[in-house]
């Protein structure tokens, strides 16, 4: 429920698409609304483990996200949760929760990262230094960031792409039946574990971008 | 071609981690020595190909070359003003261009400023990534009438290109405009023509544009196919934007969406064609009872080709177009369905036509061009000495984007130009097809020492542009230049709220970069 919670936020959230630089200002502006304590600190690591100041401020709308996304998991904690699995202990000894994530890339070498929860798997590989492209930075208007959710079970775990996302998948390379956009992923607890491959251009001869067998 | 498959994946194996990691130890004895790249074209073929060189050779030193004194090719110039997120693109290559090893010239024009042998003088390694700037024609009566205009120009003109910012296409002399073809382009210029313009007010589009699009009385736009349905070129995403465009009445005749079982079997191999045919079903039906009077209508016009245009009364004009029927006729050779002919022949009055049947290359002197098929030969990337059987690879000279695949595909159909190694494919009209090595056949190329042989005179890279530039008297436009024309036109759209008010002239943006 906390995972669908900021999940439902962050599409939001994602579906409006940015206009230029007033909607990156609008996004900063309602990071600065949501800033927690926490928030900020992972914020500003995030600041920090960028290398250039546009990337800065390009990345800021993701980075809003995830700022926003703690946000709400903070808040839900506080107001939703009367359950006993989540304890307050768990929180003390990190900023916020983490899962692991591998990538795969197009020479088959994996990486196991550490993907706090909320983040996009966009945000994600470009914080471990993966290549995966982002042309639009997050605004579901290119394919550059498609991964392959290698295990069809993590594949079901997510919600279904909604049109926009699907329109964009449709153009992407090396499409297969398990492809998701990178920017749309989003960390969350039942993802834990989750393997993404990026596509690799030699296995695929296929018009269209299109591999596997129809769906 | 299995075996030339099997050899290819084995050189891409053994090139990935080149592109990946960057060259190792022991790589080639003249690593440390930089190797001269000239890119011509600072679109995105132009740029994703400077980031792989420069992420895939350490002593890779890029200059890029445009003819206009602003970057980045079709992402200024042709992407729609209301497509702003598609425009983000130009984050990363302004990264690039900041690149220590990278340097931007622009307005300089290759063949009047440069020669293409002084190039591959000054350069070990020459692409050319210039794009398509010219478009294919009918060839049918009256195609040279007035009020007859190419789409690219059209998209040139709204876009504040200055090559086309005298363009002044009349809008208020009618109330139906014509738009041959269904891609994304035809698309595109029927949502500008039919959009509401307040909407379009706060875009990027050029301010002359956005006055005569105020006075228009253009009520009817018709997007005329050869083929059905099934086999429009356009995207779902485009598709669903316009579907859904307000105040704008959809008509799509049910007759035409009947399939064939060879629809039926296109419709199962391709994700895109089966969700343009579901979309443009659903329109057809969902507005079919709706009445909108004195609404704005967007027609969908299948199985019809044009096969002359008609003047009005004053003669010099266009008023209407003839078109005949066509119907669909499987193709031996392709396996693709063609549209064939009927005989049966009607008119479609209208005041405006716009010709978006696709763009077209232009050769340049010195440069092998096959002008069929509007490419340069070339052979994974590497420019061919022409198109038959006995050619010969061209030492040092590239080629990337549409001016090597034809001009298909988006954005980031270009990345994977640039970027990857598979086999040359044969090209269909709607295909990603990747086309062939790029940059893995440069970092081939150096590491065979085919790009530096010792015998070979030395080449200076950019001290050498430099010096041809000046001897020219050339004002060239550096990144540093754009930048200023990017802060002007920002601080000058911000009282309109607009992201920014383009500089649309030649000689004004050559004053904005202060050359």
């Amino acid at each position: 429920m906390l995972s669908r919670l900021s999940r439902a936020g962050i599409q939001a959230l994602s579906r409006a698409r940015p206009a230029g630089p007033r909607s990156i200002s609008l996004s900063l502006a309602s990071v600065l609304r949501a800033a927690t304590p926490f928030a900020v600190l992972r914020s500003a690591a995030a600041w920090l483990s960028l290398r250039s100041g546009w990337q800065t401020l390009v990345t800021s709308r993701s980075n809003g996200v995830g700022a926003i996304s703690s946000y709400m998991i903070h808040a839900g904690r506080n107001f939703f949760c009367s359950c006993t699995n989540a304890t307050d202990g768990d929180n003390n000894n990190k900023l916020e929760a983490k899962i692991s994530v591998t990538f795969v890339d197009k020479d088959g070498e994996e990486k196991l990262v550490k993907v706090p929860i909320g983040m996009s798997m966009l945000e994600a590989a470009h914080e471990n230094d993966i290549e995966l492209e982002g042309a639009c930075e997050g605004s579901l208007a290119c394919s550059t960031c498609h991964v392959i959710v290698t295990d069809v079970n993590y594949y079901n775990k997510m919600e279904d792409p909604v049109d926009e996302e699907n329109d964009m998948l449709d153009l992407a390379f090396g499409l297969t039946e398990t492809s998701r956009l990178g920017c749309q992923v989003i960390a969350s607890p039942e993802l834990d574990g989750i393997r993404l491959a990026l596509p690799a251009a030699t296995r695929n001869f296929a018009v269209d971008g299109y591999v596997a067998k129809p769906h | 071609m299995v075996l030339g498959l099997r050899i290819l994946s084995r050189a891409v194996g053994e090139l990935r981690p080149l592109l990946v990691h960057g060259p190792t130890r022991g790589f080639s004895a003249s690593a440390s020595e930089p190797l001269h790249v000239c890119v011509v074209g600072s679109g995105p073929a132009g740029f994703y190909t400077a980031e792989k060189m420069l992420k895939g050779h350490e002593g890779a030193q890029v200059d890029i070359i445009d003819r206009l004194p602003t970057p980045f090719g079709l992402v200024r110039s042709g992407v729609a003003p209301d497509h702003p997120e598609t425009k983000i693109v130009v984050n990363q290559f302004s990264r690039v261009a900041a690149n220590d090893r990278c340097s931007f010239f622009g307005n300089v024009t290759l063949g009047r400023d440069i020669s293409l042998p002084e190039l591959r003088k000054t350069y070990h390694v020459v692409v050319l990534a210039y794009g398509a700037e010219s478009d294919r024609s009918l060839g049918i009566p009256g195609e040279d009438l007035k009020r007859i205009h190419s789409a690219r120009e059209f998209v040139w003109w709204y876009n504040g290109h200055p090559d086309m910012c005298d363009l002044s296409p009349d809008f208020r002399n009618t109330e139906s405009a014509v738009v041959l073809g269904q891609g994304n382009v035809a698309l595109d210029v029927a949502r500008i023509l039919l959009r509401c313009k307040t909407e379009l007010a706060t875009t990027d589009i050029s301010d002359y544009a956005l006055d005569a699009l105020r006075g228009s009385t253009i009520r009817k736009v018709y997007l005329v196919g050869r083929r059905g349905p099934v086999q429009a070129a356009c995207t779902a995403k485009e598709l669903r934007e316009i579907l859904g465009l307000k105040n704008v009445r959809v008509c799509i005749k049910e007759a035409d969406l009947v399939t064939s079982p060879a629809d039926e079997e296109e419709i199962r191999n391709s994700r895109i064609q089966r969700r343009v045919y579901e979309l443009l079903s659903k329109a057809a039906s969902a507005h079919k009872d709706n009445n909108y009077k004195d609404q704005k209508e967007l027609h969908f016009v299948f199985f019809r080709r044009p096969t002359r245009f008609i003047t009005s009364e004053n003669g010099s004009k266009v008023g209407a177009v003839q078109l005949e029927k066509t119907a669909l006729k499987g193709d031996e050779v392709t396996g693709k369905q063609v549209a064939v002919g009927t005989g049966k022949f009607e008119e479609l009055k209208c005041g405006l036509v716009l010709k978006s049947i696709g763009y077209k290359s232009l050769p340049v002197q010195g440069l092998p061009f096959d002008k069929t098929r509007g490419v340069v030969p070339n052979l994974r990337g590497r420019v061919l000495s022409c198109e038959s059987e006995t050619a010969t690879v061209e030492t040092g000279l590239y080629v990337v984007g549409w001016l090597k695949r034809g001009p298909t595909g988006i954005v980031a159909t270009n990345l994977h130009c640039a970027e990857e190694t598979v086999e040359d494919l044969k090209n269909s009209p709607n295909s990603y097809t990747v086309s062939v090595i790029m940059v893995a056949s440069i970092l081939e190329d150096d590491k065979k020492g085919v790009l530096r042989p010792p015998s070979n005179s030395e080449k200076h890279g950019r001290p050498g542009l430099l010096e041809i530039l000046e001897q020219k008297n050339v004002r060239f436009v550096p990144f540093s230049g754009w930048e200023k024309i990017d802060s002007k036109e920002k601080m000058a759209g911000q009282p309109r709220n607009k992201p920014r008010e383009k500089i649309t002239t030649w000689d004004g943006l050559l004053e904005a970069a202060n050359v």
